[in-house]
């Protein structure tokens, strides 16, 4: 199995790509269906930031193990975008500055165990996540 | 993977049922609208029906087009119905924090029929049996009919 994929993020249709693959290594690092199905919402909703926002991106997905042999999933998806200047107000709920719901960031921390942002402005924006099994 | 277009509209008595049974991009899934409410125009249909029940994944998008397709019917005098959501799409939308809002939702095709003939008057016997209605209109049409 693949321990680690890189996805590139320019259009619609790697967004649909990258949930697929999250969801495939999901598949194969061990999750139940419905964190198959978190996962893959969650690359779905961040990969499309990237492709909304910063233009281009790429995902690289990465089978982890933690603490006691416990198995996960790491998304990371990066961009050298225009950055995000106000992280919290981002990360509340219903704050979108594109034609979304505002759900994509908090929605996105909710169905997953790890979430970390980073961004700078000019520079891009970095966002990891990780779901233990 | 779609290639962006291939999703049936299918029309049974006044209603049209909508099968989704691909992963669609953000593309297809706007054609899939645009389709929708041309299809309810041009054919006087009361009632949308659409079966997500082979769909792996809602995510905020796909979930504000289905609340945008609910509302446009509606002000076109058509009521929507969604069908067939799998639990575990059902146990992530709402962790997501998405409420499907002016959508109904129901567990599969029959109760679906069932509440726009019911509750909604739509497909009764004076409109043709619904359970019996033909199918009328493939959509082997092209996606962006003006």
């Amino acid at each position: 199995m693949p321990q680690s994929q890189s996805i590139a993020l320019e259009n619609e249709h790697d967004i649909a790509v990258a949930r697929g693959e999250a969801r495939a290594m999901a598949a194969q690092v061990g999750f139940r269906l419905v964190d198959q199905t978190r996962l893959a919402t969650v690359a779905s909703e961040l990969a499309r930031n990237v492709v909304k926002y910063a233009g281009r991106g790429r995902m690289i997905a990465h089978a982890v193990e933690g603490a006691a042999g416990r198995r996960g999933l790491r998304l990371v998806f990066e961009d050298t975008g225009p950055g995000i200047p106000d992280l919290a107000a981002a990360m509340r709920d219903g704050f979108s500055t594109g034609r979304g719901l505002g759900k994509g960031l908090p929605g996105s921390k909710r169905l997953v165990d790890e979430f970390e942002i980073e961004s700078e402005v000019g520079r891009g924006t970095r966002v990891t996540v990780v779901r233990w099994t | 993977m779609s290639d962006g277009s291939r999703i049936p509209i299918l029309k049974v008595g006044r209603v049209l049922i909508v099968p989704i049974q691909v992963d669609m991009d953000d593309r297809t899934v706007i054609q899939l609208q645009e389709r929708i409410l041309s299809e309810l125009e041009r054919t006087g249909a009361r009632g949308v029906l659409i079966d997500i029940s082979l769909l792996e994944m809602v995510d905020s998008f796909i979930g504000r087009v289905l609340s945008d397709i609910a509302a446009m019917a509606r002000i076109m005098d058509a009521r929507t119905v969604v069908v067939g959501m799998q639990p575990a799409v059902a146990i992530t939308l709402v962790e997501l924090g998405l409420e499907l809002r002016g959508v109904d939702t129901v567990l599969n095709v029959d109760e679906g029929i069932k509440l726009l003939r019911d509750e909604f008057g739509i497909g009764g016997d004076a409109e043709g049996d619904l359970m019996q209605g033909e199918l009328s209109a493939f959509a082997s049409e092209p996606i962006n009919r003006p």
